[in-house]
Formats: structure tokens, C-alpha cells, sequence
């Protein structure tokens, strides 16, 4: 391992993140902090995970998509922010893609995902 | 005036910070970073000191380095710079500078060798502009248009800017900010990027249009010094051990 990846490594280790398992096409609550003048909470945002990028270096990050009012919204999350509170996912999707941007053409039935329900968690 | 450093450049990578920040980081690394000579009012009419950072290998120094570097008692050197210092912050020869020089947040002068370019159209060497699209423009959308006037003056003045090579050239980026220091592995974490490409050579000094913090380490943090600190330590707790029992 090359110095910047050990780096790299440790600063995720220190940042002692609990990232569940998912990929594209599971359906996630992320729950990010979110700053009001001196109050702050936690606000979720869930909806399809269309794409990760980065692997499991500290630059990875995360695509969240959802409808919201009708209208399709995406959000980038970092994976290992310090402003993410939580991920939890609430639906395990069976895709056969890594980047699920075909979804942005489609509307309604045809932008389901069917359900993977022979999901084996990693050891 | 206090002496910088030379260092090499590892790379880039981000820090999450504790508010939810990122910052973009350069890392920066000493190695073996000793001081080889110095220059003196006596002998050289002005005071410096000469640095040397990294392993090279004895048998490809030649002759006249290789004694050099005897005479200072220390390993052969892959990077050699001289830092102008003042009289009172010389540093004795052998010294090893460690990375605890810089304090967290303050801002630095970086300097390296850019990333070489060749040769550069004046679109990207000068950001101009180009020429049309369409319009009659024929082959030359990315040419530099015209040089200059008509028959008075009648030539091209000296210094406009045109094609030519780019990169490779001495830069100095001014007012970095030092986020984060690792004496152990002797790393410096700049905020944002620095001159040239991963390996290379760079020199930190302090930003000279910024006023110096409080608490600098005068003339420089040196591993003796630190040795020293900890054996006092250390001391003190064998102290106090041996009053509690």
C-alpha cells in the first residue's frame, strides 16, 4: 500500500463510519445533519440509489434519486462525510447495472425495481 | 528570517473534517531532511543554509559531492537547496529539520517545478479566446488572431503573448494554508494544490506576505531537540514515579 491509500485508510478508520452494505438499486434513508443557524438535526432523504463511485477510497461518494412532487431529484452524498448521521437500507433492489441513469428517462411503472429477495449479507 | 524545508510531493487526498467540512490536501513528505552546509557572513559575504532532502546512492555521487556531504557527516543527498536565513537562526551543520517546523494554519509559500506542458497554443497558454465557429473562420479557430498594428510600428513588440512552451518552469504558489502536520512521518498536509507532479521536489518557506504566528520554532524544529524534550520527559516521569512510591 502506497503512502496516500495508508493515509487514505487510516483517516477512515479514525472516522470509525458503520456503512451498511448496498449497491445501485437499493432503496436507502440517509440521514444527513443539517445546520439552522445554531439548532441542528438530522434530516432524512431516502430514494433509489442509482450509483456509487470511488470503491472504498474516502473520496467515494453515493448518488441518491427521488420524486419529490412529481419532480426527479438527485443527491451526491460523500460516503464517508462527517455530515451523514446515518445510512440504512430500507429495500434491497435486483438490477443488473451498476449505474442506474436509465431511470432518469423513465417515469412510473416502468421506473420500478423489483425487490432482491435472496439478498446474502457480506460476512 | 527563519530556514524552510524541501520536501516531495506524495499526492492529493481529502480530510473530513469535525463541522462537516472537506478539505482538499496536498501531502507533502520530508525525508532525511539535514542541513548540509552553511553560508556564513565570513566566508560567503551572506548567511544560508544549505539543505538536503532524500537518499541517493554514494557510488553515483560524483567525487567533489561525495566529499561534500563527508566533510557535513551525513548520507548522500537526492535534493539540495539553500535557504537565505538571518545570522542568529543558522542552524548547525547535521541537523535534521522535523515537520513540527510548520504550525496548523499557517499559511506557506510553496515553490516546484510545474507540470510540463510543450509547446501551447495561446488558447491555453494565455487563455485566449480563439476565433469563431463559423463566420468564415477557415482551419485557424484556435490561432492567437492578430499580433499587432500596421506599418507603424511595423513589427511584433517584445513580449506578446503567443504559442510557445508551457509548464516546466519555477512557481511559487503564495499563502497556503498548513492544515495538519505528522513529525513521525514527516508530512505536511497543505490545503489545496502546489506546484508539479507527484515525486517531485518542492520548497516550504514561510508566507511572506502574512505575518508569522506565535509559537514558531526558532531557528527551526530539529529531531535533536526533540530527543532531548523526551528524554527530559522521561525523566520527570521516572521522578515522579519513584516520589509516589
Amino acid at each position: 500500500m502506497n503512502l496516500l491509500a495508508q493515509l487514505e485508510a487510516e483517516q477512515i478508520a479514525s472516522l470509525g463510519k458503520d456503512i451498511p452494505d448496498f449497491k445501485a438499486g437499493d432503496t436507502v434513508r440517509v440521514g444527513y445533519k443539517v445546520t439552522e443557524g445554531s439548532r441542528s438535526r438530522v434530516q432524512n432523504y431516502e430514494g433509489v440509489c442509482i450509483a456509487r463511485q470511488g470503491g472504498e477510497t474516502i473520496a467515494a461518494s453515493f448518488t441518491v434519486r427521488k420524486i419529490s412532487f412529481g419532480e426527479g431529484v438527485e443527491r451526491v452524498f460523500p460516503l464517508y462525510s462527517t455530515n451523514i448521521d446515518n445510512i440504512e437500507v430500507v429495500r434491497r433492489g435486483r438490477v443488473r447495472r451498476a449505474k442506474l441513469y436509465y431511470l432518469r428517462d423513465r417515469r412510473g411503472k416502468s421506473a420500478r425495481i423489483a425487490e432482491q429477495t435472496n439478498y446474502k449479507p457480506k460476512k | 528570517m527563519r530556514s524552510g524545508v524541501i520536501a516531495k510531493k506524495i499526492g492529493m487526498t481529502r480530510l473530513f473534517m469535525e463541522d462537516g467540512k472537506q478539505i482538499p490536501v496536498t501531502v507533502l513528505q520530508m525525508e532525511n531532511l539535514q542541513v548540509v552546509s552553511q553560508r556564513t557572513n565570513e566566508t560567503d559575504g551572506y548567511t544560508a543554509v544549505q539543505l538536503g532532502a532524500g537518499v541517493a546512492k554514494a557510488k553515483r555521487q560524483s567525487a567533489a559531492m561525495r566529499g561534500h556531504f563527508a566533510k557535513a557527516k551525513v548520507e548522500p543527498k537526492r535534493k539540495i537547496a539553500e535557504f537565505r536565513v538571518s545570522a542568529d537562526n543558522l542552524i548547525e551543520v547535521g541537523e535534521e529539520i522535523t515537520a513540527n517546523h510548520f504550525l496548523d494554519g499557517q499559511k506557506v509559500d510553496v515553490s516546484g517545478t510545474s507540470i510540463g506542458k510543450g509547446f501551447a497554443g495561446a488558447m491555453k497558454r494565455w487563455n485566449f479566446g480563439g476565433l469563431r465557429a463559423t463566420h468564415g473562420v477557415s482551419i485557424s479557430h484556435r490561432s492567437h488572431g492578430s499580433t499587432g498594428q500596421c506599418q507603424e510600428p511595423g513589427r511584433v513588440f517584445k513580449g506578446k503573448k503567443m504559442a510557445g512552451h508551457m509548464g516546466a518552469a519555477r512557481v511559487t504558489t503564495q499563502n497556503l494554508e498548513v492544515v495538519r502536520t505528522d513529525v513521525d512521518r514527516g508530512l505536511i498536509m497543505i490545503k489545496g494544490a502546489v506546484p508539479g507532479h507527484k515525486g517531485g521536489w518542492v520548497t516550504v518557506k514561510d508566507a511572506v506576505k502574512k505575518k508569522a504566528p506565535e509559537g514558531l520554532p526558532f531557528p527551526a524544529a530539529l529531531r535533536s531537540q526533540q530527543a532531548a524534550a523526551q528524554v527530559e520527559d522521561a525523566a520527570v516521569e521516572t521522578a515522579a514515579e519513584g516520589g509516589a512510591e
